[in-house]
């Protein structure tokens, strides 16, 4: 399973060597110099190994992988999604170490050592989150491309209001958060639904929340 | 993206004497201005020093009553912070204001003050961009300019700085701390932080190559009600077409930054002095000598109107 996919990432390594090579003349002469390794010498690579929903995983990867390429491309976790690949979108959001972050603009070198959950480890078919549910429940998708990284999302934003983590409609900045429309959309405001459930996505939220939002 | 070589360091040490060791090096923290950067090729770091674990991510009171905010505290825990919050609301305020939720979690204090501009030009390769390849023109200029300066810019570069942190420091007296690969440190005010863009716009800051930064001390609390307001384009996640940063006082004197004007945080101490007498006075004095387009000239009536709800908003 693993050899045709290193293949492809090397042969993609080779091809980026290649064009880093004709772009050299316009850089600045470190990174030129960064850069003058031989076509034939393979990309950098690094080694590291994390949690991703509970199953530790050794890899070595290209230091260039995205965490969110390695979930996809090498781990084969192809919920989390690829939007926009520039942290506006939300798609690939993920919790790491407990907090949401956009998989798309971190290393997944930089995640060594830490704990990852995808939509995968939220919940399963059989064994659904109660995000899941509510989402099932309240319509709160359309064509689901964007769906994961709401879900992850809204898991976390829940946490966030309990650990009194403020936002910019909370009134009161020194009075604790609490679960309201106006703070779930505001808190959402980072995952893009292009169909438009939004406010069926606010109603799941709300109802895990145990508030009518 | 290019292909480059990766570490991790522990302390600052570490990292400035990597950074010294190895050509075409590169500090990563949150890496969310980084990262875009590098995969549209604009940044092309050959060498990447990953200080994001480096113990730099406490909050501290100083000695003179203020705050030693470190330089990878994450935007989310500055936000929260419970001191920050009760005495610096206007920093909570600004960082709430930016970006997402998700972003915010990565972003770090110094990542944040570091991040380069939104100019759309300076994010396409195929637009000639003085920032990003020096001597080549600015596109911006008799382009598309709605979101460009209107003070402080140059005939080389009329980009605005986007954080919306910044400009709450710099309302606060803020400094940033740094470190050398000698060893050496200091403290440089925010407010002289940022290089005016004159001939040479892509040299943004006063850092020297490989200084590192540890931390944004604020002086002890001011008082006084702590407004942002930022206008853009959408309700929410989106960059300032301006932002108004303000801190009034109940004899109705106060601090006034603004976001999305210039080059940095735009605070002009004469403008202050006019607080009592309005808005009016006040934007005049803050925005005199402004260089417009037909694109951005909306900027200084907005300024001014915004400030107005602002000030009206202190005097509830
Ligand atoms: C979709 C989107 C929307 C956004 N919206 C907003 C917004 O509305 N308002 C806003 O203010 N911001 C916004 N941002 C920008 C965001 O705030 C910045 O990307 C973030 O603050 C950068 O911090 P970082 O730690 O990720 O920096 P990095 O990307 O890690 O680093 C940025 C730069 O700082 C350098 N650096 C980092 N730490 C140090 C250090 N200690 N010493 C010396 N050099 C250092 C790095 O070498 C790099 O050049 C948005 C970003 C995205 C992607
Ligand atoms: S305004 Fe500055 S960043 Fe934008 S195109 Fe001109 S030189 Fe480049």
């Amino acid at each position: 399973m693993a050899l045709p996919d290193e293949f492809s990432i090397s042969r993609r390594g080779l091809l980026a060597a290649g064009a880093a090579s004709v772009a050299a003349a316009s850089a600045s002469s470190s990174v030129a110099e960064a850069q003058s390794r031989p076509l034939a010498d393979p990309p950098p690579t690094a080694k590291l190994r994390f949690d991703v929903n509970g199953t530790a995983h050794d890899l070595e990867l290209d230091t260039r992988t995205t965490l969110l390429d390695a979930l996809r491309e090498h781990l084969h976790l192809s919920g989390t999604k690829k939007g926009c690949d520039h942290g506006q979108c939300g798609a690939c959001t993920v919790i790491v170490d407990g907090r949401r972050i956009n998989s798309c603009l971190t290393l997944a070198v930089m995640h060594d050592g830490e704990k990852i959950t995808t939509i995968e480890g939220l919940g399963t078919p059989d064994k659904m989150h109660a995000m899941q549910e509510a989402f099932v429940a309240h319509d709160g998708f359309q064509c689901g491309y964007c769906t994961p990284g709401q879900i992850c999302s809204a898991v976390a934003v829940l946490d966030e209001i309990k650990a009194g983590i403020p936002s910019h409609v909370t009134a009161d900045l020194t009075a604790a958060p609490t679960v309201t429309n106006m703070e779930i959309r505001e808190r959402m405001s980072g995952n893009i639904c292009r169909c438009g459930a939004y406010p069926n996505i606010v109603a799941a939220i709300g109802d895990v929340a145990g508030v009518k939002a | 993206m290019k292909s480059f070589t990766y570490e991790r360091v522990d302390t600052p040490a570490a990292a400035t004497a990597a950074f010294a060791r190895t050509k075409g090096s590169r500090y990563i923290a949150g890496g969310t201005n980084l990262l875009d950067l590098m995969k549209l090729e604009i940044e092309t770091p050959g060498h990447l020093i990953d200080i994001s674990r480096l113990a730099l991510d406490k909050i501290e009171p100083t000695p003179e009553g203020g705050l030693r905010i470190g330089a990878m505290v994450r935007n989310t825990d500055l936000a929260a912070d419970a001191r920050v919050r009760r005495d610096y609301g206007l920093v909570s305020r600004a960082l709430v204001a930016g970006a997402s939720g998700q972003l915010r979690n990565k972003a770090t204090t110094a990542g944040n003050l570091l991040q380069r501009t939104r100019c759309p030009y300076f994010y396409d390769p195929n637009q000639p961009c003085n920032k990003r390849n020096p001597g080549s023109g600015c596109a911006a200029i008799g382009g598309f300019s709605r979101l460009h300066a209107v003070v402080g810019a140059s005939e080389a570069c009329i980009a605005t700085h986007p954080s919306d942190m910044a400009v709450a420091m710099q309302a606060l007296d803020a400094a940033v701390e740094t470190v050398d690969a000698a060893g050496k440190t200091r403290s440089i005010a925010l407010a002289d932080f940022y290089r005016p863009p004159g001939t040479t716009p892509h040299l943004e800051n006063m850092l020297a190559p490989g200084e590192l930064i540890t931390g944004v001390t604020l002086p002890k609390p001011v008082g006084g009600i702590h407004i942002y307001h930022k206008v853009r384009d959408r309700a929410s996640y989106a960059f300032a077409l301006i932002s108004v940063g303000a801190i009034v006082q109940p004899d109705g004197s106060g601090r006034v930054a603004l976001g999305g004007v210039a080059y940095k945080p735009w605070r002009v101490k004469a403008a202050e002095a006019e607080m009592p007498r309005g808005a009016k006075a006040v934007a005049t004095a803050l925005l005199a000598g402004a260089k417009t387009s037909h694109e951005n000239a909306y900027k200084l009536p907005l300024v001014e109107r915004t400030l107005a709800g602002v000030l009206m908003q202190a005097r509830g």
